[in-house]
């Protein structure tokens, strides 16, 4: 039997995120078959089995976090050798953290034997699904995974405790009747110390340059988006929209280049001497991705048909997921839109992405009670607002930017104009 | 019929290419001098830098996953450039001296460097290169830190002139120098400096630019926004530029160019080729580059080229098969012998900072051992 420890897969670092799994127990792996994807704070890689063997145990998580050094998979090997010395599991453990660990170049040997000789510091370095096997047929297991359960917390119903099928549907069925019910256990430890590198170092220096440079005004207003919705469906309907994504933020992004026609300064950039009023419009979508906070924006929005535009956004959200955004699809925005209302959020005072000098929210539609002619109705309501750098432009233009982007979502035929 | 000077001739639109990306020999009136220095390749020359490409490619793939399995520090993939590096080295001379960056697995291979001290490099077991240039017909040693060898080898070219051994008018005794370098470190000073002297004083070397495209994740069109060899020539060198894919026209005008830099005249060869894997080990490609611009050179593969070559030269299906099975062998070779190297010592690292013992260097070896000794095993 044999442990494969994290290398380190990059230069001088200390843990790596483990993504996805590409082998399960029991699958034969040779020699630098690929056994899984690991993410470090430099990049995401793949990494090639040293064994060749029969996968025993995965001896950590995806979406764990792992210390360089920790065995994260046994394989127990087909030669005779290895099999042999398996018998005295407790032995071959100490020779391979002792002689594999020693060549991790420079770096190595902190998971394992520290952990030997010192309290467990965290709960990282110490794989929580290693010390109770679950009991599961194979078929089982790929079930509770497609369905998110974690068969660790399952009580099995089996024979010697193992998890049926029953068991595991039994429990996606409870999840999902208590999934916003159930909190968390607290991690390990008092505290738990996340380093800030990466896209959250960018992000970071990038709120601060923003928020401590460009004095911010917001402002915001309700606005009733009812037309915009009825818009949205008939657009949906429409065979020449067929398999684009239509959304209110469709409709805003329009609104938004339509108001800065009228209000031009809000699309510049502010340097100290100069404002520079952009006549084009790269209109940014701030974007959660599995990378972080990513502005990446449509270049040369202006130019394009309604149609266009959706498929423009279409295709950043769609790179943007996969986190496949490049630099340059970031670089040279002129304003930014971030929709804080698929998170259910009215509104908010956004940072603005460094060098612009707007930023826009759109917050969630719900229907709410409106007055139409003297009568309270319900319609369909959302707020917009935004933050603006009051260096560059002051409370009449940004008041009259916002109320003609409300305007347009209050009634989209405008755009006609 | 001599070879025309590449310079004088108008901007070209398209690289010197021997062979296309199919392995079809690329007749023209211009190419006609490039093919005659290339005839000076036999068949069994032409299939043995075949068998180098295999080999080193084999190679360099075990030595990245021996990387991801945590046996090497980093690793420095080639894969994509031993076209352009088989060539270069195929037409260098015996008593050349070639000063190499740190991707030049090939060329470290032909000239005698074993693979596994190229391994020991990577591995932190060697300190301050894996080789003795004495034993490796002039091969130095591969320099980390980017362009500085550009200087080195400069300055080298400068030296044997001055002592004479270039510069007679014999090509089969007198020296020449190669310097290899990249794309990227061609925006450094250095590099810049060594084409300065290497003008000035009419110094036997041939600088040998693999562009790769990629200087870790800037692409060579925001280094330089004209073609590098066009910059060489504002330097007063004679430059060339190839498809660095194209063993043949790699030799061909490495050859010329060589044998011109021993009677004086310096000169530039600019490889257009493609680095297919990352940077290092430490660098995540699909950040910043499709997979249909790989793609798209993945198809200009040197080795799959060469290979259409030698089958059009009748060389047999079970020889090509043959000589995959032997790279592929001693990959397998290679990576037994790493996993049962002993353990990198990291003491004599301090030992050749100073000639005498220095007290900073002996109380950082000092912490270090403490350090290591901290995991309470033989680490």
């Amino acid at each position: 039997m044999q442990e494969f420890r994290l290398p380190d897969p990059g230069e001088g670092l200390t843990e790596a995120e483990i993504v996805a799994w590409r082998v399960k127990p029991g699958d034969m792996v040779h020699v630098n078959d690929v056994l899984l994807e690991v993410e470090t704070a430099k990049s995401l890689v793949e990494l090639p089995s040293p064994f060749e063997g029969t996968v025993e145990a995965l001896l950590v998580e995806e979406g764990q976090t792992v210390e360089v050094g920790s065995p994260i998979i046994r394989v127990t090997s087909g030669d005779a050798d290895a099999v042999e010395t398996a018998a005295d599991t407790a032995d071959t453990v100490h020779k391979e953290e002792d002689g594999d660990g020693a060549v991790l170049v420079g770096y190595g040997v902190r998971g394992g034997a520290e952990t030997r000789r010192k309290k467990p510091r965290t709960v990282q370095s110490v794989p929580a699904a290693s010390a109770h096997p679950v009991v599961a047929k194979p078929p089982t297991r790929k079930l509770a995974k497609d369905l998110g359960v974690d068969l660790a917390a399952v009580i099995g119903s089996g024979l010697a405790g193992e998890v049926t099928r029953d068991d595991v549907v039994q429990a996606a069925k409870q999840a999902k009747v208590f999934r916003n019910l159930q909190a968390p256990e607290w991690a390990g430890g008092r505290e738990e110390r996340i380093p800030v590198k990466g896209v959250r170092k960018v992000i970071a220096q990038g709120m601060v340059d923003s928020a401590f440079t460009a004095p911010h005004v917001s402002v915001f207003t309700d606005v009733d988006a009812t037309r915009t919705m009825e818009f949205v469906q008939r657009l949906k309907a429409s065979t020449d929209f067929e398999g684009v994504r239509i959304s209110p933020l469709l409709i805003m992004a329009k609104a938004i280049i339509w108001a800065i026609r009228r209000n031009p300064q809000v699309n510049s950039t502010f340097t100290g001497d100069e404002l520079v009023v952009h006549h084009y419009v790269n209109l940014g979508i701030a974007a959660a991705t599995p990378r972080g906070l990513l502005v990446p924006n449509v270049k040369d929005a202006q130019d394009m048909t309604l149609l266009e535009l959706a498929t423009a956004l279409q295709q950043l959200t769609a790179t943007a997921r996969e986190g496949r955004t490049q630099p340059a699809d970031m670089q040279h925005g002129t304003i930014t839109i971030t929709n804080i209302g698929v998170f259910g959020m009215d509104s908010g005072t956004p940072i603005l992405n460094p060098g612009e000098t707007g930023i826009i929210a759109l917050g969630t539609i719900r229907q709410k009670p409106w007055v139409v002619d003297g009568e309270v109705r319900p319609r369909w309501v959302t707020t917009v607002g935004g933050s603006f750098d009051h260096r560059a432009i002051d409370g009449d233009v940004i008041s009259r930017f916002v109320a003609d982007v409300a305007s347009i979502l209050e009634e989209p035929a405008l755009l006609l104009d | 019929m001599t070879p025309p000077a590449v310079t004088g001739t108008a901007a070209a639109t398209e690289p010197i290419r021997l062979l296309d990306a199919e392995g079809r020999l690329v007749e023209s009136d211009a190419n006609a001098p490039w093919h005659e220095l290339a005839a000076q390749l036999s068949t069994d020359d032409r299939l043995a830098m075949h068998g180098e490409m295999l080999r080193t490619r084999r190679f360099d793939i075990e030595a990245g996953h021996l990387q991801r399995q945590g046996k090497l520090g980093l690793w420095v993939p080639s894969i994509g450039q031993e076209g352009a590096q088989v060539g270069a080295v195929w037409a260098a001379r015996e008593q050349d001296t070639l000063f190499p960056s740190y991707r030049e697995h090939l060329i470290a291979l032909h000239r005698g460097a074993t693979m596994d001290q190229i391994i020991d490099i990577f591995r932190g077991a060697k300190h301050g290169g894996g080789w003795n240039p004495l034993e490796t017909q002039g091969m130095r040693i591969y320099s980390l830190v980017i362009a500085t060898h550009a200087l080195h080898a400069t300055g080298y070219a400068m030296g044997i002139r001055l002592d004479g051994t270039s510069g007679t008018g014999d090509a089969s005794t007198d020296e020449a120098v190669m310097a290899f370098y990249g794309d990227g470190a061609a925006s450094q000073g250095d590099a810049s400096e060594g084409l300065v002297f290497a003008a000035s004083y009419e110094s036997p070397i041939v600088f040998f630019v693999q562009n790769n495209k990629w200087a870790i994740s800037v692409p060579s069109t925001r280094q330089s926004r004209f073609p590098l060899h066009q910059r060489a020539r504002g330097f007063g060198l004679d430059a060339a530029w190839i498809d660095g894919n194209d063993p043949l026209a790699s030799f061909a005008v490495t050859r010329r160019m060589l044998d011109a830099a021993r009677q004086g005249a310096p000169g530039y060869i600019e490889a257009d080729t493609y680095r297919m894997g990352a940077h290092t080990t430490s660098d995540d490609p699909t950040r910043y580059r499709t997979s249909d611009e790989e793609e798209s050179w993945r198809r200009r593969d040197p080795i799959a080229r060469l290979a259409a070559h030698l089958r059009e030269q009748g060389v047999a299906e079970a020889v090509l098969a043959e000589q995959d099975q032997e790279a592929t062998e001693l990959a397998g070779d290679l990576r037994r012998r790493t996993l049962e190297a002993a353990t990198a010592i990291s003491d004599d690292i301090f030992d050749h900072v100073y000639s005498d013992p220095h007290p900073l260097t002996t109380e950082q070896k000092r912490q270090l051992a403490e350090f290591e000794a901290s995991f309470g095993g033989d680490a």
